[in-house]
C-alpha cells in the first residue's frame, strides 16, 4: 500500500457513528408513520388548490434530516395565469 | 422449566447460525440440556453448521403439521449428549409456521430442556417474528458496521413490541453479541468500536466475538466453533458469553486489543 495514502487517510469510524446517530433518531421517531412526507404533500397541495390552480407534478415536498433540526422544503411552481387569478 | 432464547439480528450474514450453534454447544458442554431450533424454513443451515445435515428425517414443519412427533424430529448431537437439534424444513415455505403450532412446540421443548435456543431467519417477516415471539431472552447479533447496527435497532424495536412478553407489559431481556470484531481496525479508526455500538443500541453486552479463520474452519467441518477448537479465540469468547447467559458476572475483554509492539508492526494474525 502507498505509504502516503496510509498516513493521510482519515478515520472513517467517526463518520459511521455520526451518520447512525442521526439516522436512528429519525428511524425511531418515525416508526409507524413512514409516509409522513406523502401525507404532508397531499395536504399542502389541497390547501394551495383552494386558492390557485397548481399542477400536482410541480409540487415537491422534501424532508432533510439534521442532528438538531430537520428542514421541510416545499417547492411549488405557480403558473403565471393562476397567480393572477388568485390576486 | 427451560429458558427460551432467540438469536436474531435483522440483517443476514452477521453470524446468527454460527452463534446459535456455538452458544448451544457451550451450554451443553457444561452438562445442561440444550436444544437449538432452526426457524429459517426454506433456507435451513443450522443442521449444516452442526454437522447433522445427513441425519435430518423430520423437521419443525412436520411437527407443527402433526406429521411427526417432536421426539422423532429431534436429532441428538454425536459429540455432546445433552445437545439436540430441531431442524427447519428445506422444502416447505414459511406459511406453514403457524403461531399456535410454534407456541405448542416451544412449550413442549421448554418442559424437556434447560435451554431452547431459536435461530431466527434474517429479515422482519413471519419467520423472524415467530422465532422471537415466545422468547424469554433475546440475543441481538450485530457486526460493527452501519447497516447491521441499523437493522439491530429495528429488531430491538420489534422485540419490545411484538413478543408475548412485551404484549404482557413485561420488559424483554436483550443482550448484544458483537461478532466479527476486528480490534486492530477499530483501533485504527476504521471500524465502529465496542463503545460506539453500545452507546447507539444501548443494550447490555453479552460478548465480543473476534473476526477469525477458526469460525469458517469450524463450519467447514460441521462443528460448532466451541467444539471444533475450544481454545481458539472465538470459542473462548463464546464460552464466556455462555457463562454470562447463565447469570455469571464476568468482565468483557476485547479480544486482541492488547497486542505488543511487534504485533502492531507486523499486523494482525487471524485470531
Amino acid at each position: 500500500m502507498n505509504l502516503f495514502r496510509l498516513f493521510s487517510r482519515s478515520q472513517s469510524a467517526p463518520a459511521a457513528r455520526e451518520r447512525l446517530q442521526v439516522l436512528l433518531a429519525h428511524d425511531r421517531a418515525s416508526t409507524g408513520d413512514s409516509d409522513l412526507v406523502t401525507k404532508l404533500r397531499d395536504e399542502i397541495l389541497r390547501a394551495i388548490s383552494k386558492h390557485m390552480q397548481v399542477d400536482s407534478e410541480k409540487v415537491s415536498v422534501k424532508l432533510e434530516r439534521g442532528i438538531q433540526v430537520s428542514t421541510l422544503i416545499v417547492d411549488v411552481e405557480i403558473p403565471f395565469d393562476s397567480a393572477r387569478k388568485a390576486a | 422449566m427451560g429458558k427460551v432464547i432467540v438469536v436474531t439480528s435483522g440483517k443476514g450474514g452477521v453470524g446468527k447460525t454460527t452463534s446459535t450453534a456455538a452458544l448451544g454447544a457451550a451450554l451443553a458442554q457444561n452438562g445442561e440440556r440444550v436444544v437449538v431450533v432452526d426457524f429459517d424454513v426454506g433456507l435451513r443451515n443450522l443442521d449444516l453448521v452442526m454437522g447433522a445435515e445427513r441425519r435430518v428425517v423430520y423437521d419443525l414443519v412436520n411437527v407443527i403439521q402433526g406429521e411427526a412427533k417432536l421426539t422423532q424430529a429431534l436429532i441428538r448431537d454425536k459429540r455432546v449428549e445433552t445437545l439436540y437439534l430441531l431442524p427447519a424444513s428445506q422444502t416447505r415455505d414459511k406459511e406453514n409456521l403457524t403461531p399456535e403450532g410454534v407456541e405448542k412446540v416451544i412449550a413442549s421443548l421448554k418442559n424437556a430442556f434447560d435451554w431452547v435456543i431459536c435461530d431466527s431467519p434474517a429479515g422482519i417477516e413471519r419467520g423472524a417474528t415467530l422465532a422471537m415471539r415466545h422468547a424469554d431472552v433475546a440475543i441481538v447479533v450485530t457486526n460493527p458496521e452501519v447497516s447491521s447496527v441499523r437493522d439491530s435497532d429495528r429488531i430491538i424495536g420489534l422485540l419490545d413490541s411484538k413478543t408475548v412478553k412485551a404484549e404482557n407489559g413485561e420488559p424483554m431481556e436483550k443482550h448484544l453479541l458483537l461478532t466479527r470484531y476486528d480490534s486492530a481496525r477499530a483501533e485504527r479508526g476504521d471500524m465502529l468500536k465496542v463503545d460506539d455500538v453500545l452507546e447507539i443500541l444501548s443494550i447490555p453486552l453479552l460478548g465480543i466475538i473476534p473476526e477469525s479463520m477458526d469460525v469458517l474452519r469450524a463450519s467447514n467441518v460441521g462443528a460448532p466453533v466451541t467444539l471444533a477448537d475450544g481454545r481458539s479465540a472465538p470459542a473462548m469468547a463464546y464460552f464466556e458469553a455462555a457463562r454470562r447467559l447463565r447469570g455469571e458476572i464476568l468482565p468483557v475483554t476485547i479480544p486482541g486489543e492488547k497486542r505488543g509492539f511487534f504485533g502492531k508492526i507486523f499486523g494482525r494474525k487471524a485470531a
